[in-house]
């Protein structure tokens, strides 16, 4: 038991060493957020590559990037920038939204 | 005000049904209520403190502190939820035959229910956090619809517990010997939900890998969105698109509650 224990630790640990982590040379998609909106709403980005969104938050409330069809949720700070890494995404069309403003704050990534 | 209501009502919504399985789960117990008041206050606490230092955390660890301290939160609820769940198939059974009997366990040094404690706060800490920097972001914003938007956002608070309350009382009306072997697999696929996704963040952070974006897309048949889809998610893990990496964590964390699970009671 502790053996298959220890073995299971061990290959987890091995797991993250050998995950890519971010890479620097990443592709970087910029987006502002001002007024609710992203700019521009939409965002075409390559497939089956790692791409990086830099979103900037220029609005004076914070504000949740949230994507059900690319699994990431991120809250930027008011006056912030975060970063989203995506990908390797099969081509199609993922929809993002601004979970506090749902209404305005809506865009797209198309995958090509 | 809807809108407001909307937003507060699905960040509240996951942490009120988990208390309200919490709950059901500690029927019958001394002191419960103590415990998941603590509980409880200390995630509204805890919730306060990250939406006020959410600026500090999102720029820790590179950017990815949000990440990282998510998926933390995730596994110390997992590691918690899989420790009641051991300890209650080693006395889940006299439990639901003497009810009486387990406040003498319990003061015996029985179950911990500080466990469940930790379980109900890091829910609400999580959910709730999000909830307080969006209305913190309305009151900041001021406007002549402010009011409405917090009162909109107390409907919303309001509506998520009472979902809570509902799952809790539904429960209860399942009868006493099968209450605890029920909530005890609410707990299992609570864990395992909340294991895949804490994986997810960790893909987020970039330190695990994906093992495939999407092994399927049931979003046409079950939207993630909808309200059906967000209890799913809560309740088993439902997720419309999984990764690879989420799979194994639930599988994982699933496999191993169950097998501990009867190891110990076998050992009994």
């Amino acid at each position: 038991m502790r053996h298959a224990v220890s073995s299971l630790f061990a290959a987890s640990l091995a797991a993250l060493v050998l995950a890519a982590p971010a890479q620097a040379d990443d592709a970087t998609f910029n987006l502002t957020l001002k007024d609710h909106r992203f700019d521009p709403q939409s965002i075409e980005v390559p497939a089956g590559k790692k791409v990086k969104l830099l979103i900037k938050n220029l609005d004076s409330a914070a504000e949740e990037f949230d994507s059900d069809d690319l699994h990431r949720e991120k809250v930027i700070p008011a006056g912030h920038e975060g970063v989203v890494i995506i990908g390797p995404l099969k081509a199609g069309t993922y929809k993002f939204q601004g979970e506090y403003n749902p209404k305005t704050a809506s865009g797209t990534i198309v995958v090509k | 005000m809807l809108g407001s209501a909307l937003i507060v009502f699905r960040e509240v919504f996951e942490a009120a049904l988990i208390v309200g399985i919490v709950l059901a789960a500690t029927q019958g117990v001394p002191r419960r209520s103590f415990w998941i008041a603590l509980g409880i206050a200390g995630g509204v606490f805890g919730a306060g403190l990250v939406a006020a230092f959410a600026e500090t955390i999102a720029g820790a660890a590179e950017g990815f502190g949000q990440e990282y301290f998510n998926a933390t939160v995730m596994f110390i609820a997992v590691g918690m939820l899989t420790w009641h769940q051991v300890w209650m198939s080693k006395h889940g059974r006299e439990m639901a035959k003497h009810m009486s009997e387990v406040g003498k366990s319990v003061k015996d040094g029985g179950q911990p229910l500080y466990v469940l404690a930790v379980v109900v706060g890091a829910a609400i800490l999580r959910e709730g956090s999000e909830a307080v920097l969006f209305l913190y972001g309305i009151a900041a914003s001021g406007g002549d619809s402010q009011a409405q938007l917090i009162g909109g956002g107390l409907i919303g608070l309001l509506g998520g517990v009472v979902c809570g309350a509902a799952l809790y009382l539904g429960l209860l009306r399942i009868p006493t010997r099968q209450l605890f072997a029920v909530t005890g697999w609410m707990i299992i696929l609570l864990a395992a939900g909340m294991a895949s996704q804490g994986a997810a963040f960790l893909v987020q952070a970039g330190v695990l890998p994906a093992l495939g974006d999407q092994i399927w897309n049931t979003s046409s048949f079950l939207a993630q969105d909808s309200m059906l889809g967000r209890v799913m998610h809560t309740l088993v893990g439902y997720d419309a698109r999984p990764a690879g990496i989420q799979l194994v964590f639930y599988g994982v964390t699933l496999v191993s509650i169950i097998s501990l699970s009867k190891w110990i009671a076998r050992k009994q």
